[in-house]
Order: C-alpha cells, then sequence, then structure tokens
C-alpha cells in the first residue's frame, strides 16, 4: 500500500473505530428530541412529523415485540430462573460470594494484563515512532517492514505464537512475577500495540504546525531535543484521546487469552463457572456488561479529553 | 521448515477456508451493518435509539465475549448450529456496529451545503439522497469500511482459534499439538497465511480508495 493512503487509514484503523466514537459522542450531544434537518433529510413540516410520529410507533411496536420474542424464548428455556440467575444476583445463595470473588480476581487479572500492556506498548512504540521518524531515508525501510508485518497478523495468532514459541526456544518468565500465561499475553499485546502506538505517535507529531520543528532547529536544538522537547511534548497532547481508545482495544484484547485458555482473565474465569453451573447465558451476559460498563467509561473520557485538547489548541 | 513443505496440501485448504469464513463475514457484516447504520440516521426515534444501543453494546464488548455467548449461550435456548455457523454470526454481530460507524461517518462527511442546494434546485427526497448525498457518503465511507473489514479479517483468526474446523489456526494448532511439529515454523506458516489475506486486502483496498477518492 502507498505510504500516504497507509497513513490516513492508520488513524482510522488503529483506534478500532474510536473515530467513530468521537463523532457518535458529538452527535448524542446535539441530537435528541425532535428531528432536525440532517443532510439526509429537511427539517420536518406537519406531515412528515405525522409520518414520523406513525413510523415511531410501528418501529416500538415492533423492537418491543421482538424484545418479547427473546424473553419469552429464554423464559420457555428456563433460562430467567432463579437457579440460574440466582448465583450471580441473590446475595442469600451459597454460590454468590464464591462467584463473584472468583470474577473479581478475574477482572483484576484483566485490568493487570491491560495496564501492563499500555505501559509497555506506549515505551516501545514511542521509541519505534521516533526512531521511524528521526531515521534517515532507506535506513527506516526493515523498521516500517517490521511495522506492517506485525499490523497485519492477528493478536490472537500473536498471543498463541508467544505463548507456544517462547518457551520452545528457551525464553523464560516464570522469573517475572504474575503468572506466565500473563506474561505470554502481555508480551503479544504489547508486540502488537506498539505498532499501532508507534504510528499513533507518527501521526501526531505530522500534525504539528511545521514551523514548531523548524523553530527548535533553528534557535540551536540538536534534532534529539527537537523531537523531545518540542514536538512529542506537544503531540501526546493531541494524541490522549487516540490512546485512551487504544487502551479500550488493548483490554477488549486480554479476553483473547481465554480462546487459548492460557491465562485465567475474566472470561476464563467466567467460562469456567458457567460450566459448573451451567448458566452460560446469565454469566456470559454479566461479563458483556462488566467489559461494557468499563469501556464506555473509557470511551467517555476519550470524548471528553478529546474536547479540551481541540479546544485548548485552538486558541493557540 | 520440513513442518510447513510436508503439510503444504493442509495449509493451503487451511487458508481458503480461512478465506471463505473471511468472505461470508464480509457479506454479512455489510448486510447488517448497513440495515444498523440506515436504522441510526432515519428520523425516527426509536429506529435511532436502537441503532445507538446496538453500536454502544456491540462495539465496547470483546469479540471473545460475543463468540462465547453465541457458541455456549444459543443452543441452550434451541438455537442449534454448527460453530461454523455460530462463530460467523458472532463475527458479523460484531463487525456490524463498526460497519454502521463507518458508514454514518461516511454520511457526516458529506457538508449539508450540497443537501440544501439539491433542495434548492427541487430535488425530491429520494433524488437528492439517490444523485447527490449517498453517492459522496459511500465515496467517503470507503477508507473506514475497508479499515474495519480489514480487522475482521484478523478478527476471523479468534474464530478459527475456537475451533470451527480445518482454517489455518486449527491446521497450525493440530500440527503443533497433535502431530509434535516444532512450534516456530507451523505458527509461522499460520502467520504468513494471515499475512496473504491481510497484505492483498490492504493493496485492493488503496486501489479501491485512489478509484473513489473524491479530489475536494
Amino acid at each position: 500500500m502507498s505510504p500516504g493512503t497507509g497513513t490516513t487509514r492508520t488513524a482510522e484503523a488503529t483506534t478500532d473505530g474510536a473515530t467513530a466514537a468521537r463523532g457518535a459522542g458529538r452527535s448524542s450531544v446535539a441530537g435528541g428530541g425532535a428531528p432536525r434537518a440532517t443532510v439526509l433529510y429537511d427539517a420536518p413540516g406537519p406531515r412528515a412529523r405525522r409520518r414520523t410520529l406513525v413510523g415511531s410507533i410501528a418501529a416500538t411496536l415492533v423492537i418491543l415485540g421482538l424484545l418479547a420474542l427473546v424473553v419469552r424464548r429464554l423464559a420457555d428455556a428456563g433460562q430467567l430462573s432463579a437457579e440460574r440467575w440466582g448465583p450471580l444476583l441473590d446475595p442469600s445463595t451459597e454460590e454468590f460470594p464464591q462467584v463473584w470473588r472468583l470474577l473479581g480476581l478475574g477482572l483484576r487479572s484483566t485490568l493487570t494484563a491491560a495496564a501492563l500492556a499500555i505501559v509497555g506498548s506506549m515505551v516501545l512504540g514511542t521509541l519505534i515512532g521516533v526512531a521511524r521518524m528521526m531515521l534517515p531515508g532507506r535506513t527506516r525501510w526493515p523498521l516500517v517492514g517490521f511495522i506492517e508485518l506485525l499490523r497485519g497478523l492477528p493478536v490472537v495468532i500473536a498471543i498463541y505464537f508467544t505463548s507456544r514459541v517462547l518457551p520452545d526456544v528457551g525464553v523464560d518468565v516464570s522469573g517475572l512475577p504474575g503468572a506466565d500465561g500473563l506474561w505470554y499475553l502481555v508480551i503479544a499485546l504489547v508486540a502488537y500495540n506498539m505498532v499501532v502506538i508507534a504510528e499513533i505517535v507518527r501521526s501526531g507529531v505530522a500534525s504539528l504546525p511545521r514551523g514548531q520543528r523548524e523553530a527548535a532547529l533553528s534557535v540551536g536544538l540538536t534534532p534529539g531535543q527537537t523531537m523531545r522537547i518540542v514536538l512529542l511534548s506537544q503531540a501526546f497532547r493531541v494524541m490522549l484521546p487516540a490512546l485512551i481508545s487504544q487502551l479500550v482495544v488493548i483490554l477488549k484484547d486480554t479476553s483473547l487469552a481465554a480462546v487459548l485458555g492460557i491465562y485465567p482473565e475474566l472470561l476464563n474465569r467466567a467460562n469456567r463457572i458457567a460450566q459448573n453451573l451451567d448458566n452460560p447465558i446469565p454469566m456470559f451476559i454479566t461479563v458483556g456488561i462488566i467489559f461494557i460498563a468499563i469501556n464506555a467509561a473509557l470511551s467517555r473520557v476519550a470524548v471528553v479529553v478529546e474536547r479540551r485538547v481541540s479546544r485548548s489548541t485552538a486558541h493557540r | 521448515m520440513d513442518a510447513i513443505t510436508e503439510n503444504l496440501g493442509l495449509f493451503g485448504r487451511g487458508y481458503l477456508l480461512s478465506l471463505q469464513l473471511c468472505l461470508w463475514g464480509l457479506a454479512g457484516s455489510l448486510v447488517l451493518g448497513t440495515v444498523v447504520a440506515a436504522c441510526r440516521v432515519s428520523p425516527v426515534p426509536p429506529l435511532r435509539a436502537f441503532g445507538t444501543v446496538w453500536v454502544g453494546v456491540v462495539r465496547n464488548c470483546p469479540l471473545t465475549v460475543v463468540l462465547f455467548a453465541f457458541a455456549f449461550g444459543l443452543p441452550e435456548v434451541g438455537v442449534n448450529g454448527s460453530y461454523w455457523w455460530l462463530g460467523i454470526a458472532a463475527l458479523v454481530v460484531y463487525t456490524s456496529a463498526f460497519v454502521c460507524e463507518a458508514l454514518r461517518s461516511g454520511i457526516n462527511a458529506v457538508p449539508a451545503g450540497q443537501a440544501e442546494a439539491a433542495r434548492a434546485i427541487g430535488l425530491t427526497f429520494t433524488q437528492s439522497l439517490r444523485s447527490v448525498v449517498l453517492p459522496q457518503a459511500f465515496r467517503s465511507s470507503v477508507p473506514p469500511v475497508g479499515s474495519v473489514l480489514i480487522a475482521m479479517i484478523k478478527n476471523s483468526a479468534v474464530v478459527g482459534a475456537f475451533g470451527v474446523g480445518r482454517d489455518l489456526f486449527s491446521v497450525g494448532n493440530s500440527l503443533t499439538s497433535a502431530q509434535g511439529y516444532a512450534a516456530l515454523p507451523v505458527l509461522t506458516g499460520v502467520a504468513v497465511g494471515y499475512l496473504l489475506l491481510t497484505l492483498p486486502a490492504g493493496g485492493a483496498l488503496a486501489a479501491v480508495e485512489r478509484k473513489v477518492a473524491i479530489a475536494r
């Protein structure tokens, strides 16, 4: 792919829908209430409003009908019984404390892995991004190849790779604190996300006005000082929302370990509990809600940070 | 290297099956994503709410959770299917939220003045959508939809890892686990297989982008 399109796509691909997330944040502020004119349709007149009302009623009925079908189906299959939901919702059942203790442990493992992975990939990602920008001419080609290679690889393959190949080639992670699986997961997540963050860093620096670099060099700073003191420090502010969105991606990706069963994070724990208690539907709904709550909160933070950053840069 | 050369046929069949998985995912998520996007931008509030909830829920949930819920949960309520189809369904549902947002970003990229001008010269609602708004929206949503679809190719490996058949991942898994081949060469082969899916897709996408790019 050509470098030009590669760059623009990176910003979108890396955030895995983060750009869209920000757009969503804006429209939810502007929207609500009666439909206004958009690029798709004009502000409605009395007849269009009547049609919208009829459509609303019909749509509500259809959605409620579908919901009722789902609930009915769940009830018929005995999925709404106290026996299946009790261990998760009713503190008086004997399983309740045990189930939530295990889920808590799982959540802690998930957060540990995500935290280690984001710190590791930010440090290495910044180094790689800076190296890519500062290496002269063709010497950066091997690095670009390396970045494209790691970016094209599915994360689940990377995790499988680290968990199977690292022990084979004699890389011993047992000296590190925490389970072996944790480090295989973290190494794989860092390997993938560091190149993503390297591209975020690069596009962050590229978004700065050219005069910043020229001015820094002309007052006698070395290229290294220019990068560190002038460019990176400003770029990080611009990049903050994208970095937070990447944290959401990392948090979601920790659960890939459950597919391979190498690390007892939240989904892995939940799956084992569900097998014991025979309640997969309530269990996965609960785990889904936990993930959604954390990620929605993080996305919200990203939206707020972005608004502040764009406001402060607008005044510059 | 023997591990790869001896099993080239297996790898080839695994590659084709992974490709099939991707194509089903591609078709399904484009259709479902378009439907959800249509709901999200419609003037009917309940449909908009449905689209918003769908995107908010699906996008913040890891694919693995969706996959586990589909594969282990749906059979409990009498929806039976092979892991292959349940896996594809999970992939489609997950990707649809991202496709929806990519399409919506394309619609938002059309300047409002375009639609206003279309109305001002007397085009009807359908005419302005068909000949002014949607063609432009489609063009600007090509890059984001493309990157979503490339991400989907990579996500299809998760469905493969879940064990849906003899796709690339399963081939690698069975060669290393059951047949005792060394992990490094086999998994390198698997990785190359996936790169042979994602890199051409990236190239094709770049070509399509050049073709539909709007010169502003």
